[in-house]
């Protein structure tokens, strides 16, 4: 990868101001000279977020004057207006960061202080207000629970799910009974969905979002599932996936997670970067906040 | 580790000064925007690849959707069959929208079915974007899976209401011909209008919230416009007293009542529809399919947002 690195700059002629290897991690917040870099193979960048504002808009339940009639809905349409009740969120205010080959960066941050919508921003699943996220590959978020339905059976959601995270009728052949061993379902697999306990279904969701590999991968708040068993599972299933990816966010509120399994820590609050850096310092610091 | 006055004074200054912009950076690696809009044939392919989503999807929505009725999937054959009834009741013996049609009921049946596929096609892709933000913002697929899906799923339950329609157009006396085996060319025509149209509508329901409840007064004029419960060419010509190019032209300027038209032709003997229709069904099919996802294409990117 470095090889390719100076190859790169020298095919396009940078200036040799910005020097190679560590330095080149450039930062929102340069780290203070004379501080020890993070054990982080440094290389290439995969995820770059430039200056990131994220807005989108929340509908509230109409009131009963709002509820109107085809007129009133007519009136609104051609006036292009929105509907009173209607928000908008400005969740991600300006956030930069870069992420490279071989990270795993913890977010850590109060409710709606903006994780997930940033985690999100960066599989391209929201669009940005302004600013840009540029990424290596395709970042796919590890859950497919929106496409699963409750009505039909576990069978029918794996192959389901399967398909909606993008596979091949062939693949989902092969991994669908690895799927149906690690969550540990057994013959509850014929059953509707609507039938299992929290536990069985977190297991099981679980089990088909991560059936697949990823470049970039962006975990949310999935490590909270199941009983003990499952969780030293699903925790070592999540280290495995870090090998095979070549960068990991993870979102957690469990901190003693991030500290075990990242070497960056992004603390957001309010939708900024408070703080980002070695996992110790941050998380105290955050522990102190 | 950094302070965090720089964190948000950085933040605010919109730049990190004296450093290499991102935008650079990322365009020096190699790195692309995570949200981009392929280009129209490469997204005409990626759509392709997502078929057996589609169809899984499809089919899973329709399993799922009378799941907790008693009567279940009968209910497909059900709400058509009772909606016939209570229009033959209404216009049929009540108001005498019958007139001189000849098999009225076979025509009536065939004009409720072949339209109720278009409206409903319609009304759930307008609904395909709007209410499944959570799937939209939890994965990567062509969006146009989503309407397109819903579109097969009302196509599944067509051909289940084509069934019963055979049948009855069998028992009042008509007899099935050669001509019979243009039906599926019909139906190809008409899934084609309706993904265009259900393309279109979706991309219209994902920013304008309030379409859904508008949706139904659309439809209930489409429907009494489409000449479902009587014939266009005996109000027009017969009793207004315009000429036939004016039947005509409303024949061909609606789809739905060029696709009923051609049905009827097809499944009743004694039905005459104007010369040029199966034009009308072809020219409709292929400009609401090409346009449909083409304007969906457009806005890709931004269907997330909500």
């Amino acid at each position: 990868m470095a090889e390719l690195t100076e190859e790169l700059s020298q095919v396009k002629g940078e200036e040799p101001a910005v020097p190679k290897k560590k330095d080149v991690r450039v930062h929102p917040n340069p780290a203070p000279a004379g501080k020890a870099p993070l054990d982080v193979p440094t290389g290439t960048p995969t995820v770059i977020v430039d200056d990131l504002h994220i807005v989108y808009r929340v509908y509230g339940a109409a009131t009963d004057a709002e509820k109107g009639n085809a007129v009133n809905a007519l009136t609104r349409i051609l006036k292009r207006q929105g509907r009173p009740q209607m928000k908008e969120v400005h969740a991600v205010k300006g956030v930069s960061f870069v992420a490279y080959h071989g990270d795993a960066i913890g977010i850590v941050g109060r409710n709606g202080s903006g994780k997930s919508t940033l985690l999100r921003a960066i599989a391209g699943l929201l669009p940005p207000h302004a600013g840009a996220v540029y990424t290596d590959g395709q970042p796919s978020l590890l859950g497919v629970n929106a496409a699963l339905m409750r009505e039909l059976t576990g069978e029918r959601n794996i192959v389901l799910g399967c398909y909606a995270m993008g596979m091949t009728p062939a693949e989902v052949r092969d991994k669908y009974q690895e799927i149906v061993d690690f969550s540990g379902i057994d013959e509850f697999v014929q059953l509707p969905m609507s039938t299992y306990s929290s536990g069985m279904g977190a297991r099981l969701r679980f089990a088909i979002s991560s059936a697949k590999t990823h470049d970039v991968l962006l975990i949310d708040e999935a490590l909270a599932t199941g009983d003990r068993e499952f969780r030293k599972k699903s925790e070592k299933r999540i280290r495995q996936i870090r090998e095979s990816a070549g960068t990991v966010f993870l979102v957690a509120h469990d901190l003693r997670v991030i500290e075990e399994t990242c070497n960056r820590v992004i603390w957001l609050h309010k939708g900024k970067i408070k703080m980002d850096g070695d996992p110790k310092e941050v998380l105290a610091a955050y522990n102190k906040g | 580790m950094s302070q965090p006055e720089s964190a948000v004074a950085d933040a605010q200054a919109g730049g990190r000064s004296g450093q290499e912009p991102l935008a650079k950076l990322a365009a020096r690696y190699g790195l692309r925007r995570a949200i981009a809009r392929p280009r129209f044939p490469v997204y005409v392919r990626q759509l392709w690849e997502r078929r057996h989503f589609i169809l899984t999807y499809a089919t899973s929505r329709n399993v799922s959707k009378y799941s907790s009725s008693a009567l279940g999937q009968l209910w497909q054959i059900l709400t058509p069959l009772l909606n016939a009834a209570i229009y033959y009741v209404m216009f049929g013996i009540v108001l005498g929208g019958k007139g001189n049609i000849e098999n009225y009921p076979a025509f009536l049946l065939t004009g409720m079915f072949v339209f109720t596929y278009t409206q409903r096609s319609v009304a759930a892709g307008a609904k395909s974007i709007s209410g499944n933000l959570s799937l939209i913002r939890a994965l990567h697929f062509p969006r146009a899976s989503l309407p397109l899906a819903y579109t097969i799923q009302e196509l599944q339950q067509l051909a289940i209401s084509m069934g019963v329609l055979f049948l009855i157009v069998i028992l009042t006396g008509e007899f099935p011909t050669w001509f019979w085996l243009m039906i599926p060319v019909v139906l190809l025509l008409q899934t084609m209008f309706n993904i265009g149209a259900g393309l279109v509508m979706a991309r219209l329901g994902s920013s304008m919230r309030d379409l859904n409840q508008l949706l139904p007064f659309i439809t209930r004029t489409w429907l009494y416009a489409s000449g479902v419960f009587f014939s266009i060419q005996e109000k027009v010509v017969g009793s207004a007293g315009l000429p036939q190019w004016v039947a005509d032209t409303m024949y061909y300027l609606n789809p739905a009542a060029s696709y009923i038209e051609f049905m009827r032709d097809i499944l009743i003997q004694g039905h005459n529809p104007p010369g040029m229709v199966w034009i009308s069904c072809v020219f409709w099919a292929v400009f609401a399919l090409g346009f449909g996802f083409w304007y969906f294409w457009r806005a890709e990117e931004r269907y997330g947002r909500g």
